[in-house]
């Protein structure tokens, strides 16, 4: 390992409890994040892919302890997050950035963008009066919204514009660090990629290192030169992009690799179809979680009964798999 | 089959959109929502249609079973015929018959399209009896076959299932089962895996790719997904603002697109087989359909545009045979040399 990661993730489990059957008074244990560790490491992205259910989104929301962690620790530049009181955490929060799938989440409808953009810097008294104004129009221009956009509210943007307003928000408070939660998963394409687009070019001049959630596999490829892939709550395989698009060793990562369209219309990928569904991460099964519907050749009682831990089959590139080898 | 759009087949196409024009009146002024579309399905065949949101292309497939609702309306002058019979000058009662029984659609959300009070088997069960003389017990019957066509598990027991107790794959299968029960020569599928995830949008596309075989049905696929189109289609529409901008075989357009806009979707869309260092990203955005630009619509986010673009509204040119690009560059190729 060379420096310190600026976040470091061990162990994380996040469980939660909600209501279940007809009434709604059956009380069921959801383990959303059963048992995850990584790493980001500064001006680095990580990708975070899985599908819907996986439990990447309250991993993300974990990870800034937006949500309580059932177990595990978090730290950020070697702070642990979970233990720091709320002025310590206040402090923390300014570092630590999120932008969502729906900008809507977190632009109040009633606020104008410059007013949205303008409170993270007076909460955190980064700037105020006429430089505080000079800041939110920087910072608008920054992420390519006209100068109006300030006295403007969020219903009279489009998608996209609403989204470059969501990150003038996270932007405001100058972070080091940004989950980017499926932020481009409801844009068109045209304007998806003009985000994709900005996102990178955000990271290369202030250096900002993100974790991107995405259930969308060439999205992550993308943006992403690393990458994590999530399966009911643990993740199966890590390891730098080109290595596992290239190769994927894990038999999930090699069937949801295969089940995206070509953009070729003269090749034709050999899929694999997975039988059934995703198991439910309120009975998360015993062993390996994805040994009902895994297809390996190899697949025997070790898979049913015991737990694969993430192994290292290459330099960088591990697998939660007993049957995979590179 | 694979013909161009104005098929020389003595039958003719299975559906034939000529001129289609769909207003939506509003606050804003009058939306023209879809202006002036052709469109042909061959029988059999599977037909892609797609654009970016508000692009039209499923207000298209609403007005074909005639389901626009108000204020939107279906303009003079447009023609919708089925097998050569006008789908616009029916009866309501001949129209419904049409619905289901010979078209059938399939939506990106299928609990918005199922009823929440009645289980999977005897909503099925009922859009049968609803086009055909049969027993309640051949229609139960027959809605179990088709959950078990669909590949629906234990299909007698999920019949009993109210829609909120499927998962989203299993949903969109029951909506599918519904939509094929009567054996339809056209399907037209809104975006129907949009809402799922990759495997079980895999599992989804390979269903319909199998019982439209087995069926001899034709699909109209709609769908933003070019990855979509290059895996499930022979031909392909590309609609903006409005309008058919481009057709073509798919390969002929994968291979050769011809208008600015199909070849900025094409270098928007990342990859997975290569990594770009950089999208080619469409700058601007979808203009309101109150307020088509002047000229061809593209022209204000096109990076060849000029004078003439601003101006003149382009028809469709012929740029190889059943290949036509709505585009002035098919007639000054050399512009797109200079840039």
């Amino acid at each position: 390992m060379t420096a310190p990661a600026l976040v470091e993730v061990r162990d994380l489990v996040t469980h939660f409890t909600r209501r279940a059957g007809l009434l709604g008074t059956r009380r069921e244990t959801v383990q959303a994040v059963n048992g995850v560790s990584l790493d980001v490491a500064r001006r680095e992205t990580l990708g975070l892919v899985g599908e819907s259910g996986c439990g990447k989104t309250t991993l993300g929301r974990t990870v800034l302890r937006l949500v309580e962690r059932t177990a595990g620790t978090v730290r950020f530049d070697g702070e642990d997050v979970f233990t720091l009181g709320s002025e310590a955490l206040r402090h923390l929060r300014r570092r630590m950035q999120i932008i969502f799938q729906d900008p809507y989440a977190s632009l109040n409808p009633r606020m104008s963008i410059g007013r949205a953009v303008r409170e993270g810097i007076e909460v955190h008294h980064l700037a105020s009066g006429r430089e505080a104004e000079r800041r939110v129009a920087a910072l608008l221009e920054e992420v390519g919204l006209s100068a109006d956009a300030t006295r403007r509210y969020p219903h009279e943007f489009s998608g996209g514009q609403r989204q470059r307003a969501g990150i003038a928000r996270a932007l405001a408070v100058e972070p080091e660090f940004i989950v980017c939660d499926e932020p481009v998963s409801a844009l068109d394409v045209s304007v998806q990629a003009q985000v994709l687009n900005l996102l990178a070019d955000l990271q290369a001049r202030r250096g900002l290192s993100y974790l991107f959630i995405s259930h969308d596999l060439a999205v992550i490829r993308h943006i992403a030169p690393r990458v994590a892939v999530m399966y009911v709550g643990r993740i199966v395989e890590e390891g730098p992009s080109e290595a596992i698009y290239a190769k994927a060793l894990h038999p999930y990562t090699q069937a949801l690799l295969s089940a995206v369209p070509v953009l070729d219309p003269k090749t034709r990928r050999p899929r694999i179809v997975l039988a059934g569904e995703p198991p439910s991460p309120v009975r998360p099964p015993a062993g390996c979680p994805f040994h009902p519907r895994c297809q390996h050749p190899a697949k025997d009682e070790a898979c049913r009964t015991a737990r694969p831990e993430l192994r290292a089959l290459e330099p960088g590139h591990r697998v939660a798999c007993h049957k995979a080898d590179a | 089959m694979s013909a161009p759009a104005p098929a020389p087949t003595p039958r003719g196409p299975l559906l034939e959109i000529r001129d289609l024009t769909v207003l939506f009146t509003g606050p804003d002024g009058v939306a023209r929502a879809v202006d002036g579309v052709d469109l042909a399905v061959g029988e059999g065949e599977t037909v892609g249609l797609v654009g970016e949101s508000g692009c039209g292309k499923s207000v298209t497939a609403l007005a074909v079973l005639r389901l626009v609702e108000p204020p939107g309306h279906i303009a003079h002058g447009s023609s919708v015929r089925l097998e050569g019979r006008d789908l616009l000058a029916l009866g309501a009662k001949e129209i419904r018959a049409v619905r289901g029984n010979h078209v059938a659609l399939v939506f990106q959300e299928p609990l918005s399209a199922l009823n929440p009070v009645l289980t999977i088997g005897a909503q099925i069960a009922e859009a049968i009896r609803a086009h055909e003389h049969v027993s309640r017990s051949t229609a139960r019957w027959r809605a179990v076959e088709m959950l078990t066509a669909v590949g629906i598990p234990d299909a007698a027991r999920h019949a009993a299932a109210y829609p909120h107790q499927l998962s989203g794959g299993m949903r969109q299968r029951a909506l599918i089962a519904m939509a094929l029960v009567c054996h339809p020569k056209l399907l037209l599928a809104d975006e129907p895996t949009t809402a799922l995830d990759v495997t079980i949008q895999a599992e989804i596309l390979e269903l319909l790719d199998d019982l439209q075989r087995r069926l001899g049905m034709a699909v109209l696929l709609i769908t933003h997904n070019l990855g979509i189109v290059a895996e499930r289609t022979r031909r392909v529409y590309v609609m903006y603002a409005g309008q058919i901008v481009e057709e073509a075989a798919t390969e002929q357009l994968f291979a050769r697109a011809s208008h600015p806009y199909t070849e900025g979707l094409m270098g928007a869309v990342p990859s997975l087989e290569e990594r770009r260092q950089r999208l080619r990203s469409v700058p601007g955005q979808v203009p309101p359909a109150t307020a088509w630009p002047a000229g061809c619509r593209f022209h204000p986010r096109c990076r060849y545009a000029w004078e003439q673009c601003r101006t003149e509204m382009p028809e469709l040119l012929d740029v190889a045979p059943g290949h036509k690009a709505r585009c002035w560059l098919v007639q000054e190729p050399h512009r797109r040399e200079r840039q």
